[in-house]
């Protein structure tokens, strides 16, 4: 039996439409042709576009770095200018590879990073974010804004939603100003528009994995989630999407599975080990494993945008996003999308350098485990940093969760009446 | 009588065992596991048989486990330490219990239900902490074998505390201990502490506790340790060095389901792999 993931054919589509985002960079640089933002991965990315700017996401840069094993030629570069390893090697990785003065962007015809204009921030992620873009901010020499989100959200609160609604607009009278052209609020509400169309379709396409055997997994995701990512507020982005969601239709009407042989079926909480993508789709595709839904690509569904209600409805996505909000609502999120995705495990990634994106540390996989009766598992690495990742360890770990899985099944089928 | 085979490739030392229909205990082995995991696997596996005084052919079916349980190409199949300990010690003792396994570079706590099913584990972080290494460290430090240690500790009289979470750090606090005057039997039992503490902190300890491993087969101080933190008896099943080979032994009679591909056909981990790859 093959055990070789099985390759979507608009994966050359994928890469065409996030070429020719890239390049659109450096044409941004090269004959500037537009004004340059960086903004975080969740930052006010519809507002930029209105405004007309470039958007460079670091993060997608940083994932590049972890996903071609180079960022750990990066890190010591930034951790010797006193950023500790113990803090994002995404931020570390990068910061380390613009001093080597190396980036993955050359293959596309860039110089390296793009240079900002002015670094936008949200930290509804994290602090590191904010930390992050000053580091740039100072290099630079350029302005570095952003909005200081609330964090551990409960139930959403209106008096959260003002307060990112006015961190928002305070932004706009410094963008124009970088832009050098006033906030045309029809282009903002297409942005909007066109966000919102790209997470619907992209929401759909997640989906098509609660379809058995699933046609998608989470290691599939993280790579097709790129459009979501850098073409948010583009009609790029959906146009992507609608490919992307016929072939996994297709997928579903005729049973293409992409782990071969689908026996159980795992939810990951947490960020990816970008560096192990592929060993570790390997190996849960050996064991018959496919682990067919995520919180993290899940985070880039924004279904509350509404361009018939711009700012409020940016500020509400941003608060509600996932990983701001308290363990309350995180555990009820999971437990939706487990029985959503009717999984048999869930797999919790201890990011040693993402404390924020990581959700085993306050006891939440025995709490859901106990109301759920779905075993769990944690596994200890890192988005970035390889050396905090053993691979035999990962594997052994991996291989003897799906043996207590199996043997749970096999039981529960001996005692089933006949 | 069918003979059954279990043979535990680990980063130390390569265990073997032969068992008959009942599970009971005919020969064992064990021998360093070096560089070459096969040649040790084969080694142990020939040295039990002929301890067991049997033959190849006499077996009827081997299975293995370890960390190198995909690197012994006569085994019929494979299951992790994690079950192997597990079913080994769910043997003697019955469920629900919680299994300690304390081996060279890892410690593991395994929970078994009342049928000896499997409901979690843990595993130690990427650190020598918590494992044989520290040990191995520690006696290093006080320049006596690993083997001496338990001797040494069992002359302690003072209760002192080697407060590092680090191994490295641990070794230099030693050293600071050693320099300030300290007894070293006294160090000794705070290594033993230390490493109990990073044991009981792995997982919460419900039901009857059975501790597995060559940590415990050569140290009865650590399962003191262990017994007086849980205010509970810790069991040493027979064998406890070779209960991850046992339990192997007792997969391959139960005819276990294998679930992982076998050696030849299982997939290197793709170290060189391009970026275009995952890009």
């Amino acid at each position: 039996m093959t055990t070789s993931r099985r390759e979507l054919t608009s994966t050359a589509p994928l890469r065409e439409t996030m070429g020719a985002y890239y390049r659109s960079l450096g044409d941004a640089v090269e004959r500037k042709s537009a004004p340059v933002a960086w903004c975080t991965s969740v930052g006010p990315a519809e507002l930029l576009r209105a405004l007309g700017f470039a958007v460079h996401f670091p993060e997608n840069h940083a994932a590049m770095l972890g996903a071609s094993r180079t960022a750990n030629r990066y890190l010591p570069v930034a951790h010797a200018q006193g950023y500790s390893q113990d803090i994002c090697s995404y931020l570390t990785s990068d910061v380390g590879a613009y001093l080597a003065g190396e980036s993955p962007l050359t293959a596309f015809g860039l110089q390296g990073v793009p240079r900002a204009d002015v670094l936008v921030f949200n930290t509804n992620q994290c602090r590191d974010v904010r930390d992050w873009f000053e580091w740039y901010g100072r290099t630079w020499n350029v302005p570095v804004i952003g909005i200081n989100s609330p964090r551990s959200v409960g139930d959403v609160t209106d008096a959260e939603v003002e307060d990112v609604t006015a961190q928002l607009e305070a932004l706009v009278p410094v963008l124009e100003g970088v832009a050098g052209r006033r906030l045309d609020n029809a282009r903002l509400a297409e942005a909007i528009a066109a966000a919102r169309d790209a997470s619907s379709l992209w929401e759909q396409c997640l989906q098509t994995a609660a379809h058995r055997p699933a046609p998608f997994t989470f290691f599939d995701g993280t790579i097709h989630m790129g459009p979501a990512v850098v073409l948010r507020g583009a009609p790029e982005a959906a146009a992507y999407y609608r490919t992307l969601l016929a072939e996994l239709e297709e997928r579903t009407r005729t049973g293409v599975s992409a782990v071969p042989g689908e026996a159980l079926r795992l939810y990951w909480d947490g960020m990816p080990v970008w560096g192990r993508l592929r060993a570790l789709s390997t190996t849960f595709s050996e064991f018959r494993t496919a682990v067919v839904a995520s919180t993290y690509c899940n985070s880039w569904i924004f279904s509350t945008l509404d361009p018939a209600d711009p700012w409020r409805s940016m500020a509400r996505s941003s608060v509600e996003l996932f990983i701001a909000r308290s363990d309350g609502p995180k555990e009820r999120y999971i437990e939706r999308m487990v029985k959503l995705y009717d999984v048999d495990g869930i797999v919790y990634h201890d990011c040693r350098t993402c404390p924020n994106n990581t959700n085993s540390r306050y006891g939440m996989p025995r709490r859901i485990t106990e109301r759920l009766g779905i075993p769990s598992l944690v596994l200890d690495g890192d988005v970035n940093d390889l050396r905090c990742f053993s691979d035999e360890q990962a594997r052994t770990n991996i291989e003897g969760f799906v043996e207590q899985l199996a043997d749970a099944r096999a039981l529960a089928s001996r005692a089933a009446p006949a | 009588m069918s003979r059954y085979a279990g043979v535990d490739s680990g980063s130390w030392n390569t265990k073997a065992v032969i068992i008959d229909d009942d599970g009971i205990v005919l020969g064992t082995s064990v021998v360093r596991s070096g560089a070459d995991l096969t040649a040790a696997a084969e080694r142990s596996y020939d040295e039990a048989l002929a301890n067991a005084a049997c033959e190849r052919e006499d077996v009827t079916a081997v299975w293995a486990t370890g960390f190198g349980r995909t690197a012994v190409p006569f085994a019929d199949g494979s299951r992790t330490e994690l079950d192997c300990h597990g079913r080994g010690a769910a043997f003697y003792v019955k469920g629900p219990l919680v299994v300690v396994d304390i081996g060279g570079q890892d410690a593991k706590v395994i929970r078994l239900d009342a049928q000896g099913q499997r409901l979690s584990h843990r595993m130690n972080r990427k650190c020598a902490a918590g494992t044989g290494s520290f040990l191995d460290e520690i006696a290093l430090r006080l320049g006596i074998e690993t083997a001496a240690l338990d001797v040494l500790a069992s002359q302690a009289t003072e209760e002192l505390e080697l407060s590092s979470f680090c191994t490295v750090f641990a070794g230099t606090e030693l050293l600071t201990l050693i320099r300030a005057g300290r007894r070293p039997s006294d160090l000794a039992m705070a290594a033993y502490r230390s490493l109990m503490k990073r044991v009981i902190a792995m997982d919460v300890f419900e039901g009857h506790v059975v501790a597995t491993g060559g940590v415990v087969a050569y140290h009865p101080t650590m399962v003191a340790l262990l017994s007086e933190a849980m205010h509970a008896e810790v069991t040493v099943p027979p064998h406890p060095q070779e209960m991850g080979a046992f339990g192997a032994a007792l997969a391959a009679r139960d005819g276990a389901v294998s679930v992982g591909p076998a050696s030849a056909e299982r997939a290197p981990i793709p170290l060189a792999e391009r970026a275009s790859d995952d890009a």
